[in-house]
């Protein structure tokens, strides 16, 4: 009795729609067989963390604040995986567009009038713009592995804000604690529905930034350009697009929306700079770029997903005494899963050795 | 569907009330860091333990560890302000302004911060002063040292690091004048790796007495494989070092917890902001060990007088870093400047990062 993964003809559309759905509900097994093993009724635990945050004003507030920088910089890298350049670095441009963002108020706090908050957002989009062009110079030039720079880079952005809050941008009113001043009012990115919760202008920001990159995706020729480059970068060739422009663009367009991202959580949740702005939210946004199928429009569905393990993980903790590292291991499941899943668009599970069809799930 | 559903809910709620026992008080705790961390999160869960203790089944305890400072923490306080809680305890620096931001929200609610410097009528901050025992822990260290010089192992340049530093120069001063320490700055609470580096460093630098104002035994380790003496930090370490730990700051938040609780539940809570030392038993020595009696008696003598108030460990003449002075002779450091503290005294061998 063998299994065999046979390549399939055609990628099958039906299961490449279904899998992160079915990645999600394998998920909620794993996940229920993991709370049982604690003790835990299961079906209590879900309620408690996939159902009990969506019931309460507040908490989709809290919802929105939490999914609109994974949305941001899933859109952003669907784009960069798309063309195949492999931007692991958004934390960083995530890091950089805050620090550059936050310079006006924290620099000119006296600067307060209706230009300083689109400046600060501006000049946040330009930072992560330009930070993520680091890589893409060096593959371009020096044909360096965007995987690792990008990725060492994160580690220099967060030590440079390390260092800026500790240093020459510490609170001069802040008893020597490592935190920028808190940022005038025009510098705060407002709430949208304040009498019902803390929710702000970054959600909004998010989904401008899915519907746009749908659009030029599926409408635009820079969208062809970029799918023709990823599949195959010799047919790219061919049709005249030139690949390093399309490495510039990617990454350009990613770092400048995990800069936004950045500055936008800098202004709306925070209102200042400390040592550590994100809980990793550069990373967690690659599992909703592959959950959302790289399609910006299934990345807004994923990062709401993934916002909800979190604030789940936490009333979860709460409720029911759950340990925090459960979210972790929520989401390492679902990446688990959906890339497991991922596999059956382009092979088909065969039989062989002439076993019965029993047999072969028992061993699945 | 929707009998499934209510049936659902109505299950939910059972569970829930099933872990919610007749208690009429409830007391919630924010962590920073994981509740088995062996050091600061630790200590503060063994204070929650403590007051649920004491007040038997009347009050129920509930923590969320790990939050991250920032955003998160907001939503874990407000969390807790509507999930019923009477009393909130943000245990780090970090919390100060989303605790603040949630106290103005939720008025009924009473909230303590840990560690920080601003207050509202619901929001009162504590501390406790851990530089009266770095005094102690410096007079000791210039007994034991042969060399004349410690070594320090610090996280952050923030006050409350800086007077331990300073504290301990100046109880060490006492014994002997020309008494020197050797700061290593690690920026981080709790690496043991780092920590565990920076102990040898310092060890490879000629210090035989070694302390630290991080989190991890690993410094603790290192002093017992070298035949050095240390200190232990936020909790007895002496498991970890038998024959190596002199004595320990430890952090006892229990008894605080218990009278704060108490205050809350009769009707006397007020917005304050304290900051306790050693005869409030916010913070208690582990045993002098590994030591002749002598130095433990001075040690003890030192302790007393700190309790008693005859000793305030920064009390003048004392001079900074530079050679000007600071304070005049008899002169004592008032809280103000000491919460703010960002220079050194005279005889520490580091320049102090700005």
């Amino acid at each position: 009795m063998q299994l065999a993964l046979v390549r399939r003809q055609y990628p099958s559309r039906v299961l490449s729609v279904f899998t992160p759905f079915i990645a999600f509900g394998l998920t909620l097994l794993a996940g229920s067989i993991m709370f049982a093993a604690q003790g835990l009724d299961p079906l209590v635990t879900l309620y408690t963390y996939f159902v009990e945050p969506l019931i309460e004003t507040w908490s989709l507030h809290e919802l929105a604040i939490k999914a609109a920088p994974l949305i941001l910089i899933g859109v952003g890298l669907s784009v960069c995986f798309l063309s195949n350049n492999w931007n692991i670095g958004a934390e960083g441009q995530f890091v950089v567009g805050a620090i550059t963002g936050s310079a006006l108020p924290v620099l000119w706090p006296d600067f307060a009038n209706f230009a300083t908050l689109p400046l600060m957002l501006l000049f946040g989009v330009l930072g992560g713009c330009a930070y993520a062009c680091i890589p893409a110079l060096l593959k371009t030039r020096f044909n360096t592995n965007e995987i690792l720079t990008s990725l060492m880079l994160v580690y220099v952005a967060q030590l440079l804000l390390d260092w800026l809050v500790r240093g020459p941008w510490r609170n001069p009113e802040g008893f020597n604690f490592p935190e920028t001043r808190i940022f005038n009012d025009a510098a705060i990115l407002p709430e949208l529905f304040s009498e019902y919760g803390r929710a702000n202008w970054g959600i909004v920001f998010a989904l401008v930034a899915a519907i746009g990159v749908w659009l030029m995706l599926r409408k635009t020729l820079k969208g062809f350009e970029v799918q023709v480059v990823g599949a195959s970068p010799r047919a790219g060739r061919f049709a005249g697009f030139s690949s390093s422009r399309m490495v510039f663009f990617a990454f350009g367009l990613s770092g400048a929306l995990a800069g936004l991202a950045g500055i936008a959580e800098v202004a709306g949740a925070s209102g200042q700079l400390r040592p550590v702005i994100s809980p990793g939210y550069g990373f967690t946004a690659i599992i909703v770029a592959f959950l959302g199928r790289l399609n910006p429009l299934g990345i807004v569905a994923a990062g709401l997903v993934l916002a909800l393990t979190y604030l789940g993980g936490e009333a979860a903790q709460i409720a029911l005494g759950l340990s925090d590292k459960v979210v972790r291991v929520f989401q390492g499941m679902l990446l688990f899963f959906v890339l497991a899943t991922d596999t059956l668009i382009h092979y088909q599970v065969r039989v062989t050795g002439g076993t019965t069809a029993g047999d072969s799930r028992g061993d699945r | 569907m929707k009998r499934s559903l209510s049936v659902l809910i109505a299950s939910v709620a059972l569970a829930l009330a099933g872990n919610v026992t007749a208690a009429d008080f409830k007391a919630c705790f924010v962590y920073v860091g994981s509740k088995t961390d062996g050091g600061w999160t630790q200590a503060h869960d063994i204070g929650r333990l403590e007051a649920e203790k004491h007040f038997g089944g009347k009050v129920e305890t509930v923590f969320v560890e790990n939050i991250a400072e920032g955003p998160d923490a907001d939503r874990a306080i407000e969390r807790f302000a509507r999930s019923g809680c009477d009393i909130i305890f943000t245990t780090s620096f970090g919390f100060m302004d989303p605790t603040l931001k949630v106290a103005k929200k939720f008025r009924k609610v009473k909230f303590e911060h840990a560690t920080g410097y601003k207050t509202a009528d619901n929001l009162t901050s504590y501390n406790s002063r851990f530089y009266e025992g770095r005094y102690i822990q410096g007079q000791i260290a210039a007994k034991m040292s042969k060399q004349g010089v410690a070594g320090y192992i610090a996280s952050f340049p923030i006050p409350e690091v800086v007077q331990g530093i300073n504290a301990f120069v100046l109880g060490a001063q006492t014994v002997n004048p020309d008494f020197k320490l050797k700061v290593v700055w690690v920026n981080t609470w709790f690496d043991a790796g780092k920590e565990a580096d920076a102990a040898k460093a310092l060890i490879d630098q000629g210090v035989d007495i070694l302390t630290q104002h991080t989190d991890s035994t690993a410094p603790m380790q290192v002093a017992a494989e070298r035949g050095i003496h240390a200190f232990g930090q936020a909790s007895d370490m002496i498991a970890a070092g038998p024959k190596t730990q002199l004595t320990a700051i430890i952090d006892t938040w229990g008894a605080y917890y218990i009278k704060r609780i108490e205050a809350a539940m009769n009707g006397t809570w007020k917005s304050q902001s304290t900051w306790d030392g050693l005869v409030d038993g916010i913070l208690t020595m582990a045993p002098y060990t590994n030591m002749p009696d002598d130095v433990k008696a001075m040690a003890m003598n030192t302790e007393a007088k700190i309790r008693s108030g005859d000793l305030a460990p920064f009390t003048g003449p004392i001079n900074k870093q530079d050679g000007t002075p600071w304070l005049k002779a008899g002169e004592r450091a008032d809280d103000g400047t000491l919460l703010g503290l960002n220079f050194y005294v005279q005889g520490v061998d580091d320049k102090l990062p700005q």
